[in-house]
């Protein structure tokens, strides 16, 4: 591969974007309206990052995946993925990406696993050597030994995504794109998936692209998150950088040996009262203000609380929301 | 664990193979899609068997009442029964095959819907191959045989005149029949691209179509035989080489030399279905999720 020194482009998008050609009204007095699902995105990802890419629902990650992997055309910009123009050389690209669906799966729904698997190798040109030891090891890994004979519609969510990605990286793919990998998983599923993907990622320097609602997978995965909101670019950089953006106060939880009124303290504000147990958002030191606490009342327990990604993302989406006008003409209710 | 991830080797073509892998790949691919599906729905044997002779009765009942039309009529339009039966049984025949070649396509519709299409989409093989060969339908076959068995009877019976060039040109009229239903089966479900519920109205040519040529197309009016002729060429599959092979001067009035361009519109439908289809792939807007 190339050398470590200059991470080699995997993704570069300028200018990025998608519109919508709209038909709406009644036959012979339709109106057409331009929207656009995404706009001047600028986005380059190196080999080897692991990027989480965020937004609310209709922010436009899934037209972006959809234009990353050649399934849509964009209306505007640049965009090479593997040095490829993916709407152009869509069928040459897939043969060098993977791709996920959390939404609905890439097997056949009515043939066994290891079939689909099969199937899967042929479409993608592995040669049987090198399936077979591949298909060894991630069957070890993600542990499709028990139902690899099962009909995929038969399998539980948490199975069928693992074949789902076994099936995606049965072609040793230089990217991964994977849209909702999690979505409707138990928390054991969960793990396995994500210490998979970084395992994947150390060993192999797959570069790894992904959309998620769930913070864990971003806080366990990303090294860098993009946030996406109504179509434009909100934010791109680390997780840390993303919680400085948006400040999020650190609330302390204190247990008091009473019930008692809402503590009015300096460098804390009260956020909610229940029996005995206090939420105070910090604005000063943990320390000072615990002290201050102490002094006039007798404290049972208390617990400091980290901001989340999600309270995080949340209100940059607010921020967002309240900051600009959104340039589309929104559509009027009918 | 350090080679887990080790990549697959590289494994170009040779440069000389790529024209003969270009053509060769999308077959392969083909009947190994086709092969697994035929083997996913065997496990059902019972049903398929059932589905199979369901199938079968249904296409033997189209020809039965062709049947029943000659037998009562004696002739029509100067055709005797072996002859109709020629032309119901190759009309039959050529339909039937595109059908289990391609029918699947008019599943377009279903595929864009449900999202399924974007996941062909991103695999390295042609989307159309991929939607051809889903759910793969072995019981077509129960179409096929019975046509192809009533095709072989009603040669038998009618008085053909066997020159060389028939025996040669027999095939090219039969592959050219079948490449034109199968691009006109490729094209009426294309328009599911445009307007999604398409498929009723594609059908109305495809079945529609086929019921059409299982009579001698003079029966009907001058405007239809036209229409079938140079806009949706079903005169090709089944009536056109029947004319030729009985040596019959076109009842119609067209010209005699209309038999031989089977291949020629073949050509034509097939490219103008294939530009439809890169036409409505490219417009393809997927579905959100």
């Amino acid at each position: 591969m190339t050398s470590t020194h200059t991470p080699e482009t995997v993704i570069e998008a300028v200018g990025l974007g998608r519109d919508f050609v709209l038909s709406e009204g009644p036959l012979f007095r339709r109106r057409r309206r331009t929207v656009s699902a995404v706009r001047d995105i600028d986005l380059t990802v190196r080999s080897g990052e692991i990027v989480g890419y965020l937004g609310p629902n209709g922010a436009g990650k899934s037209s972006t995946m959809k234009m990353l992997t050649g399934i849509l055309t964009p209306t505007t910009g640049h965009l090479r993925v593997l040095g490829v123009e993916p709407s152009r050389e869509r069928t040459r690209l897939a043969a060098r990406i993977g791709v996920v669906f959390g939404q609905r799966t890439t097997l056949w729904w009515d043939l066994p696993l290891r079939d689909s698997l099969e199937l899967t190798r042929h479409m993608y040109r592995v040669p049987a050597a090198d399936h077979a030891r591949r298909l060894a090891e991630l069957t070890e890994l993600l542990e499709l030994g028990p139902f690899l004979g099962t009909p995929v519609r038969q399998l539980s969510l948490g199975q069928r995504m693992r074949g789902d990605l076994t099936a995606a990286l049965l072609h040793g793919p230089r990217l991964l794109v994977l849209d909702e990998p999690t979505i409707g998983l138990d928390v054991v599923s969960k793990s396995t998936i994500r210490e998979f993907l970084l395992r994947a990622n150390a060993e192999e320097g797959t570069t790894i692209l992904l959309t998620t609602h769930d913070l864990g997978d971003v806080e366990r995965l990303c090294h860098r998150v993009v946030v996406i909101d109504k179509g434009s670019m909100a934010y791109d950089g680390d997780l840390a950088g993303l919680r400085a953006t948006v400040p999020v106060p650190r609330v302390l939880v204190v247990d008091l040996t009473a019930p008692a009124p809402a503590l009015h303290v300096e460098g804390a504000r009260c956020v909610r009262v229940e029996g005995p147990r206090q939420w105070l958002e910090l604005a000063d030191n943990p320390t000072a203000v615990i002290g201050r606490v102490a002094a006039e009342h007798e404290i049972a327990d208390l617990t400091v609380q980290e901001p989340d990604i999600e309270g995080v993302v949340a209100s940059l989406y607010r921020g967002a929301a309240a900051g600009e006008p959104s340039p589309s003409p929104s559509p009027s209710p009918s | 664990m350090a080679d887990t991830f080790a990549r697959p080797g590289p494994r170009p073509a040779p440069r000389w193979g790529r024209p003969v892998e270009r053509l060769s790949r999308p077959i392969r691919v083909y009947l190994l899609l086709a092969w697994t599906w035929s083997r996913a729905l065997a496990q059902y044997p019972a049903s398929l068997l059932l589905m199979t002779l369901g199938t079968s009765l249904g296409a033997i009942a189209e020809v039965f009442a062709v049947f029943v039309v000659f037998r009562h009529a004696g002739a029509l339009d100067g055709f005797s029964l072996a002859e109709g039966l020629l032309i119901a049984g190759l009309a039959s025949l050529m339909f039937a095959t595109a059908d289990m070649l391609m029918g699947m396509v008019e599943g377009l519709g279903q595929h864009i819907r449900t999202g399924s299409l974007d996941v062909m989409l991103v695999r390295p093989v042609s989307p159309l191959i991929q939607i051809i060969t889903d759910r793969f339908a072995l019981r077509r076959l129960g179409r096929v045989i019975p046509a192809g068995v009533i095709t072989g009877i009603a040669l038998h019976h009618c008085d053909i005149d066997w020159t060389l060039g028939k025996i040669l040109f027999l095939p090219v009229l039969l592959v050219s029949g079948v490449a034109i239903a199968a691009a006109i089966w490729l094209a009426g479900s294309c328009l599911q691209f445009f307007v999604i519920d398409a498929r009723e109205a594609a059908n109305s040519v495809t079945y529609g179509g086929q019921a059409l040529t299982e009579y001698p197309l003079s029966i009907y009016g001058k405007g239809v035989v036209t229409a079938v002729t140079f806009a949706v060429p079903l005169a090709f599959v089944g009536w056109q080489p029947v004319l030729y092979l009985l040596d019959r001067p076109d009842p119609t009035g067209l010209p005699e030399s209309l038999r031989f361009a089977s291949p020629f519109v073949a050509v034509l439908a097939c490219t103008a279905a294939a530009l439809l289809w890169r036409l409505g792939l490219r417009r393809y807007r997927s579905t959100g999720s």
